[in-house]
């Protein structure tokens, strides 16, 4: 009986735990990756995900001519880094962070509107762990108030 | 002992309850199909390296576009609030959660103060009725009216808000409720740009934002697949490919895109033509109107 009774309670805490990783998840992209998109309006969209070493995500997005975009990755400090390439529809590097010493914000504009695709993957860590690193990771996309925009035809 | 056991078979009942009832609270409705293909999902989790997100124009970004394209405000096009009161399935409050949150983030982008709080409220009713959380709540719409009159302050709470309310319902595994607001949104977006454009002189600009919006709605299919088995997707998903059907007459070329770096900026280049004739275009017009009125009905 007190095998089982132990069982349940650690079984209730891993839910816990599970549904603290995902708040904290939350809370990690709205109080610190949002921080990074500033001065860009965040277009309110909400991607973030549990990632471990390794793994890859990709964002499929159309972005829109004249339109001033800034795409910020961020990732939970215990990652190894994450680097991030923008895409086109052919799979074309038009920009890899990792020469960057893996910025976490690109700042862009188009000339025409085009689907653009954000390859994110967490690099391997080179230390020695027990354990495979996983955290959150956030990608979000502002844009710039037409206020404070430049002349797309300069 | 026996007391000792009691005691212990007692706290078990109560923890098995609490634990069934957490696990059904974060389900939702479940059918005996949505467990199955939870447990696909899984295992597909498990052997994809790769997770796949699909972007979707936010009614805030497409406000935007449409103000930057040289849109006029006109309450006409909105929905009017008087029909809030109708929305009382799933798939009516989401998709129409969608469309106010497009009035809103239009009126707000056009500094129509009384028409922002208004819509805000709307939003408000029908997230609170979908089981949204705390996307809104009153200290939101309390800022919102401290803060009316100055746009970045405003758009900031919009934005928070469609944040709110998508996060919530993804971290809920209710992601098929977070794809049908959008496409309420998205379809509000295009309903308003092409009433501009019918109702206003030509705008070249604003006639090439609509014509964009055939690579987003393909992201939008895209997206709705992922859920094709909820049936309020099902129902949604035959008028998406209507509409595709009138984008794909929109005649496109490109050429290959390269970034440039100009006054600190860059620019990714590339030239693309779009025929988009008048008749095509009457023709969207058309369908647009016809899909949202059975919504917003």
């Amino acid at each position: 009986m007190k095998k089982i009774f132990v069982s349940f309670i650690i079984l209730i805490m891993a839910v816990a735990v599970s549904n603290v990783a995902s708040a904290q998840c939350k809370n990690f992209a709205k109080k610190i990756c949002k921080l990074e998109l500033l001065p860009y309006v965040h277009d309110g969209i909400y991607n973030a995900t549990v990632l471990s070493e390794g793994e890859t995500a990709e964002l499929y997005k159309t972005f829109y001519a004249g339109q001033e975009y800034r795409v910020t990755v961020c990732g939970d400090e215990n990652l190894p880094p994450i680097q991030f390439q923008v895409l086109d529809a052919e799979r074309n590097v038009l920009y890899d962070n990792k020469k960057y010493n893996y910025a976490k914000s690109w700042d862009f504009k188009l000339q025409s509107s085009k689907q653009l695709i954000i390859s994110i993957q967490v690099q391997t860590s080179d230390e020695l762990h027990d354990q495979i690193l996983s955290g959150c990771v956030a990608v979000l996309v502002g844009f710039m108030n037409i206020e404070n925009t430049f002349n797309q035809n300069k | 002992m026996k007391f000792k056991n009691k005691i212990l078979s007692i706290f078990f009942v109560v923890i098995i309850g609490t634990l069934s009832l957490f696990i059904t609270s974060c389900g939702g409705d479940k059918t005996p199909d949505n467990q199955l293909d939870d447990s696909l999902n899984i295992s597909d989790e498990f052997n994809k390296a790769k997770q796949v997100i699909y972007g979707i124009p936010s009614p805030i970004e497409t406000a935007m576009l449409m103000k930057r394209a040289g849109a006029k405000y006109n309450q006409d096009y909105l929905n009017p609030l008087s029909n809030l009161g109708n929305y009382t399935t799933t798939k009516s409050m989401a998709l129409n959660l969608g469309v106010y949150s497009a009035d809103l983030s239009f009126a707000s982008m056009f500094d129509q103060s009384q028409a922002s709080i208004k819509y805000l409220s709307a939003t408000k009713k029908l997230a609170d009725d979908l089981g949204i959380l705390n996307a809104i709540d009153k200290s939101i719409i309390t800022r919102m009216e401290n803060n009316i009159n100055n746009r970045d302050s405003v758009m900031e709470i919009i934005s928070e808000t469609f944040m709110n309310s998508n996060s919530f319902l993804k971290e809920n595994d209710r992601g098929e409720i977070a794809a049908i607001i959008l496409t309420g949104g998205w379809l509000e977006g295009l309903y308003i740009g092409t009433q501009i454009v019918k109702n206003t002189a030509q705008n070249k600009e604003l006639m090439e934002r609509i014509a964009d919006q055939r690579l987003s709605l393909n992201t939008l299919i895209s997206l709705l697949n992922e859920y094709k088995n909820d049936p309020n997707v099902q129902s949604i998903l035959p008028d998406m490919e209507r509409l595709k059907k009138v984008f794909d007459k929109i005649q496109t070329s490109s050429s290959r895109m390269e970034v440039i770096e100009k006054d600190g900026k860059n620019i990714i280049t590339s030239t693309s033509e779009i025929k988009f004739t008048p008749e095509v275009f009457e023709e969207l017009a058309t369908v647009v109107t016809e899909i949202r009125s059975n919504i917003i009905k």
